[in-house]
């Protein structure tokens, strides 16, 4: 139960339980694996708004989340996933939005 | 003389640190579960201002570059100060556990516009910057009155 979390284990997660065709997860507790950042490309996303698509991930990741200080994720349709890749020359990924150069900083969850 | 300059010196807050101040709204019961007492109490929050962040920290010093890009974005969008709130989940444990279970959301900060869960800094942040934010919080007539527009409109009404 106690498993520790790591990017694979994440990545895994997604794609098993959110059909996700693309993940991507980066760590950005800087070494201590307890903050994450992801890009979540999945079907299961169509027609749903944003806040609909991160309460899926959150569902779907409910254990992992409550075991980790940070958690942020970025939720693309494949459609959408390939128009950003299009528009911005394959320039995607997970949000770093509040970090510090990729590294969360402050207080814990 | 000089202890009332004080005392009016320290009543003195910035408007934006005013809603923040108030702290010690629940108290510090270690509950697992989510009481009707703190639901009550994080009922009251909700509904205490049109614009409602839970973060860690203050508007003036946020504990956490989540809560600062939250505020940061809240405060480029020109959210009038007298219509917002802010809570710290930090002076307050069943606050900070409580908010997760009430708003069934893993992680702070959380916004609230109109007692309504609009969502966390991931999507503060992409909301910001698909213009989609903006227009909520015009729809919601949240915003300081600055554009000459609204000025307009605020003027005409008044005549």
């Amino acid at each position: 139960m106690a498993q520790s979390i790591t990017e694979d284990s994440i990545r895994a997660a997604l794609a098993d339980r959110l059909k996700a065709s693309h993940v991507e997860v980066q760590d950005m507790s800087g070494g201590c694996g307890q903050a994450f950042t992801s890009l979540i490309v999945s079907p299961e996303f169509v027609g749903k708004n944003s806040l609909k698509r991160h309460r899926l991930v959150n569902a779907a990741l409910k254990d992992e989340i409550a075991q980790i200080h940070a958690w942020s994720a970025k939720c693309q349709t494949p459609e959408e996933y390939e128009r950003e890749r299009a528009a911005t020359g394959g320039n995607d990924g997970p949000p770093l939005d509040g970090t510090a150069g990729g590294e969360v900083t402050g207080v814990s969850q | 003389m000089f202890s009332r300059t004080i005392l009016s010196r320290q009543l003195l807050r910035p408007a934006f640190a005013a809603p923040a101040a108030r702290t010690t709204f629940l108290t510090s019961i270690q509950a697992r579960f989510l009481s009707d007492q703190t639901r009550q109490a994080i009922d009251k929050a909700v509904s205490s201002a049109p614009v409602v962040l839970f973060m860690k920290g203050t508007p003036e010093t946020p504990q956490c570059g989540f809560s600062r890009a939250s505020i940061q974005v809240l405060g480029m969008q020109g959210v009038d100060p007298a219509k917002f709130a802010a809570f710290n989940v930090l002076e307050d444990n069943e606050l900070r556990q409580g908010i997760k279970e009430y708003s069934d959301w893993p992680t702070i900060p959380q916004l609230y516009i109109d007692k309504e869960f609009v969502g966390g800094c991931d999507i503060i942040v992409s909301m910001h910057q698909s213009g989609e934010l903006a227009k909520l919080l015009e729809e919601k007539k949240v915003l300081a009155v600055e554009s000459e527009g609204v000025a307009e409109e605020e003027a005409a009404k008044k005549e």
